[in-house]
Parts: structure tokens; C-alpha cells; sequence
């Protein structure tokens, strides 16, 4: 009897990876989750927020004992043109029904890993998977720098370069349009000032999303998160646009928080960390083979990312959950193989996951496509739009109206406008 | 702010050996030089005198974007050892 042999060996103790070993280690089964680094969370980095309703399924109530820096109350949407803004605000009440909250991933991952570990998961951190153990061709255990360990059932959670899922053919090589290159910084200011410059209370926070201006006409969105006493800022661009326009990720966060609407905001804040990540551009077309004898593959590993509506962590978690479930059915049945395995695709399909993801099968081409339209026309027009609507002068209100209105017939942007109208009605309706 | 202030707020193990490699023949015919611009730790830096190819290994994010951006796939990436590499104290 082999004594490194557990149940299930899950490897990446992010999101998808711990919801994986909990869901099999609250059913008895023996579980290790394997990561490399010395504590969980502390490779990674993310905008951002994880939301309340999906993390509640995996941390029933965890707001009322995890590591969580605000609540977010309001979301917005800063659209920039050169030197001008227009900003879009959605502002509500929290109290009893969180949506999301504002978190920092080195203490939110360490937590989660204690919640598993108390759930009889066993942890190795410290521990980097370099290959798999195959027998016959089938995925049996895995090889870390001290030692092999073997399992009936492998779930890879292992993140966005999975090169454990390409080693075995379930993952095809990333390319410069799969990926976006995102660049963040933490930066500091007082409680009390933070609070005051957002307009928040307490506990409340702010998400915002930044486009145009010096990310104009590229596939590029800028994120803001107010924490504690922290502001999280930074820029998520796709690689092919880096590469496309010779531009330094630093450096484009850098003006974009140069730009007049922005910098008021992070004014006298001190930075405490600058961080980087990748991430897929979540599309149907581009997702991993999922399952095959004795192996699937969660989270961003498996490319289940929502990037339309900055959706990440929930899908992790909810992937693993179901990878977890399918891993304690195939073992209660003792069956390992790709067709017992295959419950977990089916259930993902039943899921939000495949059904976003079809949903935005070519919505980032179709947005690419449209990137001058969405990114430098729009907020022009929005930013034309108020000052034609506030500026006070001799010219009469018929005249400037007037004037906006073909601004708007000459800009093409009805024209423009149509064809994104009908793409989206589209995917909508279509059943 | 300069990359350089940006990577000092981070906290780094420095590996004896460099996870990140190159075959530099093929760096020296290489036009576009993706490796030295995308980079999120300006890792890369094309040293003109010595025709070659700088890797700053130590200041690597660990994002993987060089492996992918690389136009004749001539990266070699691997994660740093266990215990080695950044640790980001939020992220």
C-alpha cells in the first residue's frame, strides 16, 4: 500500500481548487491540496472583489469571519475622453443583501485554505507540481521537488498557465488574443480621507471600471476598488494590443492615473504594492478539455472567465464545487474513467459557466471590432452630451441642440451603434 | 513612477538560478523583441553591446505573459523554486 496515496490530489489552492477540497473532504473522502507557494494567496492578485452570493454556497455567512475590506455599495463607470469624463454611478443599499466585497487575495486565499483544512483537507504548501505521474497513458499521481504522490482522481485548479493541463494534451497553448495582461497597484491613504473622497460610510466601498482616454481605441479596462484604507488601481490589457502598440503595461496605468478625472482620486495616496497577473479572455472556443480519465481541470486553468462582466473567482469557485461533486460520485462508484468524469462537464453546461461562455463565445472579437466606437466615440458623446447641456453662453439652446445632433448623425454612431444593438439582441433572444 | 519604485515595494526570495531562460542565437534575429516591452517587471532588456538578451529573473511577477508574447516561442518558463520568487503581502 502505497502511503502517499490519497483520494483526491487537487493542485492550486486558489479559488476553484479550495471549493474542489472542501466539497470532497466534507464528504470523507481523503483529499490533498497541493501549492506552491509558502502560504496560500500570496502569488496571486486580482482586482478586486469576489462575490457574495456564489462564495456564500462554498462560505456560508463568511462576511461575518473572513478577511473582507468593504462591502461594495456603489459601482462605477468612469467613461474618459482626453481631458474630460462623464461618470456613470449605480449606488445601493447593502445592508442584508451583499453583492460584493473588496478583498485582498493573500489574506482571503489564506483564509479559505483554513476553512478547508478544518474541513479535514490535508494542505502541502511549499510544494510545486512539475509533471504528472502517468500509467498506461492515464494520470495516476504527481511529481513535486520532495516527493510523488498518487491519487484516483487529479483536479487541476493549478491557474491561467496551467502547463499541467497542456503537459497532457487537455489545454491547447495560450495566444497573445487569450490573455490579458492586468497591472496593479495598492495605495494608501487614511480611513477617514478615503471615506470622504468616495463618499462612503464605514464598512461601504466603491468598484469602478475605467475606459477611454489614454486606454482609448485598445482592448484595455481600467479597475478601481476602494478597501480599508487602501485604494486598489489598475489596468487589465489584452497582450495582442500590448504587442500591437508597443506599450509598456506600467506605463499605461501610469496615465491613466495621470488623467484629470483619475488622479484626484488617488491624490497623496502612497503605494504599498505593485502587482501583475494574467488572465484568459473567457470565451466558449477557447476553454480547456475539461475532464478525461482520472483528471479535470477548474477554474482559470480551464478558462472559465466572465471578462464582459468581470466575473473570475465565482466562476473558480463553482467550477471546483462541481469538479469536487463529480470526484466524490466517481469514487463512491469507483469508477475513475473519462465517461464517469464526464458528469462534471455536464454539470458546468447546466451551470452559469458554459452557458456565459457561449453566451460571449465571439463577443470579445465582435467588442475588438467595435473598440474605437465603444472606447473613444462614446465617451466623447457623452462628454459633448453634458456640455451642450450645461454650458451657459450666447448661442441658443436650438442652435447648440442642433449642433450635438449632427455631431451624432456625422460621428456614424448610430450607424455604429446598430450593428452592436443587434449583436446583443442576438445573443440575447437566441435560444 | 518608474518600474524600478513600483518593483521595490515587493518582497522577493531570489533564486540561485534563474527559472526564465532563452536560446540567445535566436533572441539575436529576433525584429520585434515582444519580451521587452510587455513584460509587467521589465525583466527583459535587450544589452546592445553584448548582442544579448538580459533576463532580471529576480524581479519576475510569475504572470507568464513573456512565454506567450514571445513571437519564436524561445522562452523557457517555469515557476521559481518552492519558497522562492515574489510574495505579494496583499494582491
Amino acid at each position: 500500500m502505497n502511503t502517499n496515496k490519497v483520494d483526491v490530489i487537487v493542485v492550486g489552492a486558489g479559488p476553484s481548487g479550495v471549493s474542489a477540497a472542501i466539497t470532497i473532504a466534507k464528504s470523507g473522502k481523503k483529499v490533498l491540496i497541493v501549492d506552491r507557494s509558502d502560504a496560500a494567496g500570496e502569488k496571486n492578485m486580482f482586482g478586486g472583489a469576489i462575490y457574495a452570493k456564489q462564495t456564500a454556497e462554498i462560505f456560508p455567512e463568511f462576511w461575518n469571519s473572513a478577511p473582507i475590506e468593504r462591502a461594495i455599495t456603489e459601482q462605477r463607470i468612469y467613461m474618459l475622453t482626453d481631458a474630460d469624463s462623464t461618470l456613470l454611478s449605480y449606488r445601493y443599499a447593502s445592508k442584508g443583501s451583499y453583492k460584493a466585497f473588496s478583498v485582498f487575495r493573500s489574506k482571503w486565499d489564506k483564509w479559505c485554505i483554513e476553512q478547508a483544512v478544518k474541513a479535514g483537507a490535508y494542505y502541502a504548501p511549499k510544494t510545486i507540481v512539475r509533471e504528472l505521474i502517468l500509467e498506461n497513458g492515464h494520470v495516476t499521481g504527481i511529481k513535486t521537488d520532495l516527493e510523488d504522490f498518487h491519487a484516483d482522481i487529479i483536479i487541476l485548479a493549478d491557474g491561467v498557465n496551467s502547463l499541467l493541463a497542456s503537459s497532457i494534451g487537455l489545454k491547447k497553448e495560450l495566444k497573445d488574443s487569450d490573455v490579458t495582461v492586468n497591472v496593479k497597484e495598492v495605495l494608501q491613504l487614511p480611513k477617514e480621507r478615503l471615506q470622504d473622497r468616495f463618499n462612503i460610510d464605514d464598512e461601504d466601498g466603491v468598484a469602478a471600471k475605467i475606459m477611454g482616454g489614454p486606454l482609448k481605441n485598445m482592448f484595455a479596462m481600467g479597475f478601481l476598488y476602494t478597501n480599508k484604507d487602501t485604494i486598489s488601481i489598475g489596468v487589465g490589457v489584452s497582450l495582442d494590443e500590448l504587442k500591437k502598440n508597443c506599450i509598456k503595461p506600467y506605463e499605461l496605468l501610469e496615465e491613466m492615473k495621470e488623467h484629470p478625472s483619475i488622479a484626484p482620486l488617488i491624490k497623496d495616496a502612497k503605494i504599498i504594492e505593485y502587482s501583475s497577473h494574467m488572465l484568459p479572455e473567457g470565451s466558449f472556443d477557447n476553454i480547456a478539455k475539461v475532464y478525461d480519465n482520472r483528471v479535470m481541470v477548474a477554474g482559470d486553468a480551464a478558462g472559465f472567465v466572465d471578462n464582459m462582466h468581470f466575473e473570475g473567482t465565482n466562476l473558480a469557485m463553482l467550477s471546483g464545487k462541481l469538479a469536487g461533486e463529480t470526484a466524490v460520485f466517481a469514487i463512491d462508484r469507483g469508477d475513475f474513467s473519462a465517461s464517469t468524469l464526464s458528469m462534471y462537464y455536464k454539470k458546468l453546461e447546466k451551470s452559469i459557466i458554459i452557458k456565459d461562455l457561449k453566451t460571449h463565445n465571439n463577443t470579445i472579437a465582435t467588442l475588438k471590432n467595435n473598440i474605437e466606437t465603444i472606447t473613444s466615440l462614446y465617451p466623447e458623446l457623452a462628454c459633448e452630451f453634458f456640455e451642450t447641456l450645461t454650458a451657459a453662453d450666447e448661442i441658443p439652446k436650438k442652435d447648440k441642440y442642433k449642433k450635438f445632433l449632427l455631431k451624432v448623425i456625422k460621428s456614424g454612431c448610430i450607424r455604429k451603434t446598430i450593428p452592436l444593438g443587434v449583436f446583443a439582441m442576438e445573443k440575447c433572444l437566441k435560444r | 513612477m518608474n518600474i524600478n519604485d513600483k518593483l521595490a515595494t515587493l518582497k522577493y526570495n531570489k533564486d540561485k538560478e534563474s527559472h526564465l531562460s532563452v536560446n540567445n542565437d535566436i533572441c539575436i534575429n529576433c525584429k520585434e523583441k515582444y519580451c521587452t516591452f510587455i513584460c509587467p517587471a521589465n525583466v527583459y532588456e535587450w544589452n546592445t553591446n553584448k548582442c544579448e538578451l538580459t533576463i532580471r529573473y529576480e524581479n519576475c511577477l510569475e504572470c507568464g505573459a513573456c512565454k506567450i508574447a514571445c513571437s519564436k516561442k524561445n522562452i523557457n518558463w517555469k515557476y521559481p523554486n518552492a519558497e522562492h520568487g515574489v510574495k505579494f503581502k496583499n494582491g
